[in-house]
């Protein structure tokens, strides 16, 4: 023990007292100058790289305000809904309680999308950060699952029936279907057991794979280090003391950065939570406030506005089954990005003009089937969202022929500053 | 012992360890799984409805519940059950051949008895409940309407037999539950044999 503190205390200089104990017995240093003081990411970041650190800002936001809900809520048939209200009515600082909850389940989707975009846009995905992207994608799983659960606990009309209309989906799958789908609910239909299987999985299970997958998430990306706008690696050129001549160090440079947009964030976040925290009924669905009734379906079922663009392709499809199918695919195609981009640059700076187009119609996809599947299903509406479904689909699944035809610019050695 | 019978005599016994290993997970998981099961409460939560006819009027439609889902009961007018024959080109399954009844419903009507129509009223896409819609030839619905059930989350629409009809995204007719008749005017539903 002597030699290791002796050891410690040459390392840390003249450091003495409660911090070498620590040292001499957890990496506390180390991982602090690993991870925040002497972690280098590029000098030349933008507005597009908050939104890690914003979904992460997401994820304590929801877990705090869930901690506290969950004081006061009754994850059963009976008394959920009314639990509810008596947080919003009668608990004090409950409605806020709840409406930062609920507001913070779409704060998270709006930054997560952002987040990913922008990973697209600089060819994050790509070699080296792989496995960045599949964790990421894992999380962005998860946390619709979380979502989803998340949204049945106040038993409302649309929680029961957003529920029975998903968990039916298990159904399409051919022979063990009805079997699974029973074992999903514990139950021949949504009922008071599956309110209370839901709630252990929201409440435990899934923020614990959340938090345990952002963690691994990050660890992967301090392995590689960060992407930057210009999508070259900046290790490639350092000084003598092995720093990245573009790099300047996370804590302080990059955190003060963050931190203003974390207040910007938090301005917009309390803005929606004050004085719209329904959000016209995007963000809580008005059939929501009448308690969850199983012999009556509501005029119009439509999930939440951040699974709208993977509904309305379910609803294109005339089939059970391949509509699930596509459905299903919609959400994971974005986990082979890696594979499918032949482009030999990363970031869309370097890259021609086909990719360009590329995404932008697949943004206009994505934006379109996302109010589509807020509306019902008619006429126009069916054959838009089958034609915006095919172009969703083309720009995943045509990315390796187009791509690859692109004519992309020669990229620069070091970071270029775009004032 | 030669260090190559050492050797083997290592990986026999690390490959029998983690094999006894792996059963033992997969034995430990089985009450997990298992517990997501319906539960005893929850199987005789879903014992077999009795229901009343006598009070539903002819052309009337009432709504029951079983095992959690909506049964629909709708005493047909002579002319409903007239115009079933009607629907025949419209309809993906006018046949009832895919097996979302009991046999004694495998007829046009898809019922026991002609008059009266039980059918689970939940949608076969996903699951949202039908809407009556008994009119005939509504401006919405179109000409080839004469009253049915539509499915106001997806456009899915059943004749008044629960058959489903072409080119929606409901695959299968409407889902005839197991019951029986316990005298003229009540039926028992989730049952189709056995003692009420």
């Amino acid at each position: 023990m002597a030699r290791v503190e002796s050891e410690v205390r040459s390392a840390a200089g003249d450091k003495g007292g409660l911090l070498q104990w620590i040292d001499a017995r957890f990496p506390m240093t180390k991982m602090l100058k690993e991870h925040v003081t002497e972690y280098y990411a590029s000098k030349n970041f933008n507005i597009w790289y908050v939104f890690g650190v914003l979904s992460m800002l997401v994820l304590v936001i929801q877990i705090l305000s869930g901690i506290f809900l969950t004081m006061n809520y009754k994850p059963a048939a009976a008394d959920a809904f009314a639990s509810v209200e008596y947080i919003m009515r009668d608990v004090s600082g409950g409605w806020l309680i709840r409406y930062i909850h609920s507001t913070g389940a779409s704060a998270f989707f709006v930054v997560v999308y952002l987040h990913m975009f922008r990973a697209m846009l600089y060819g994050s995905y790509k070699k080296p950060r792989e496995l960045i992207w599949i964790i990421g994608m894992l999380i962005f799983l998860v946390l619709m699952a979380e979502a989803f659960m998340g949204y049945l606990l106040p038993w409302g009309q649309m929680s029961y029936w957003g529920a029975q209309v998903i968990v039916s989906l298990f159904g399409a799958i051919p022979v063990v279907g009805e079997t699974l789908v029973e074992w999903i609910r514990g139950d021949y239909s949504i009922s008071d057991i599956t309110l209370n299987r839901f709630f252990a999985l929201h409440v435990i299970a899934l923020p614990l794979a959340l938090v345990m997958l952002v963690v691994v998430h990050i660890l992967a990306l301090h392995e590689v280090g960060s992407n930057n706008p210009d999508g070259i690696e900046i290790k490639e050129h350092k000084d003598e003391n092995g720093i990245p001549l573009d790099g300047v160090a996370f804590w302080p440079y990059h955190t003060s950065k963050d931190l203003v947009a974390i207040i910007v964030f938090l301005a917009l976040f309390s803005a929606v939570v004050f004085f719209a925290p329904e959000m016209g009924g995007y963000f809580l669905e008005h059939a929501n406030f009448d308690p969850a009734d199983p012999l009556v379906t509501p005029d119009h079922i439509a999930p939440v506005w951040y699974f709208t663009p993977f509904y309305a392709i379910l609803r294109a499809v005339p089939d059970k089954l391949l509509g699930v199918i596509l459905m299903g695919a919609a959400v994971l195609l974005p986990l082979f990005l890696p594979w499918l981009d032949r482009a030999r640059v990363k970031s869309i700076r370097y890259r021609g003009w086909i990719y360009k187009a590329a995404l932008a119609i697949f943004v206009v996809s994505f934006i379109v089937l996302g109010f589509l599947g807020t509306q019902t299903a008619t006429g126009l509406y069916t054959l838009l969202s089958r034609i915006f479904t095919v172009l969703y689909f083309a720009f995943f699944l045509l990315m390796p022929v187009y791509t690859a035809m692109d004519k992309t610019k020669p990229v620069p050695d070091r970071v270029v500053y775009h004032a | 012992m030669s260090d190559n019978a050492k050797s083997s005599r290592r990986h026999f016994l690390s490959m029998a360890t983690a094999v006894t290993g792996g059963v033992g997970t997969a034995f430990a998981l089985a009450p997990f799984v298992v517990s997501l099961k319906p539960s005893a409460r929850a199987q005789a939560l879903g014992a077999p409805v009795e229901i009343d006819l006598s009070p539903i009027d002819v052309g009337a439609m009432v709504r029951y519940e079983w095992r959690g889902k909506p049964v629909w009961v709708l005493r047909r007018t002579p002319e409903m059950i007239e115009r079933l024959a009607q629907n025949d080109a419209v309809l993906r399954d006018p046949n009832s051949e895919e097996p979302q009844q009991p046999e004694f419903a495998a007829n046009p009507h898809r019922s026991q008895r002609p008059e009266w129509l039980v059918v689970i009223g939940s949608c076969t896409h996903l699951g949202c409940a039908p809407v009556e819609r008994f009119e005939i030839q509504p401006a919405d619905l179109g000409a080839d309407w004469f009253g049915g059930f539509y499915c106001p989350c997806h456009g899915s629409k059943f004749d008044l037999a629960g058959r489903v009809y072409k080119g929606v995204p409901a695959p299968l007719n409407l889902a005839v539950p197991p019951y029986r008749f316990v005298g003229d005017d009540r039926i028992l539903v989730g049952a189709e044999e056995g003692v009420a």
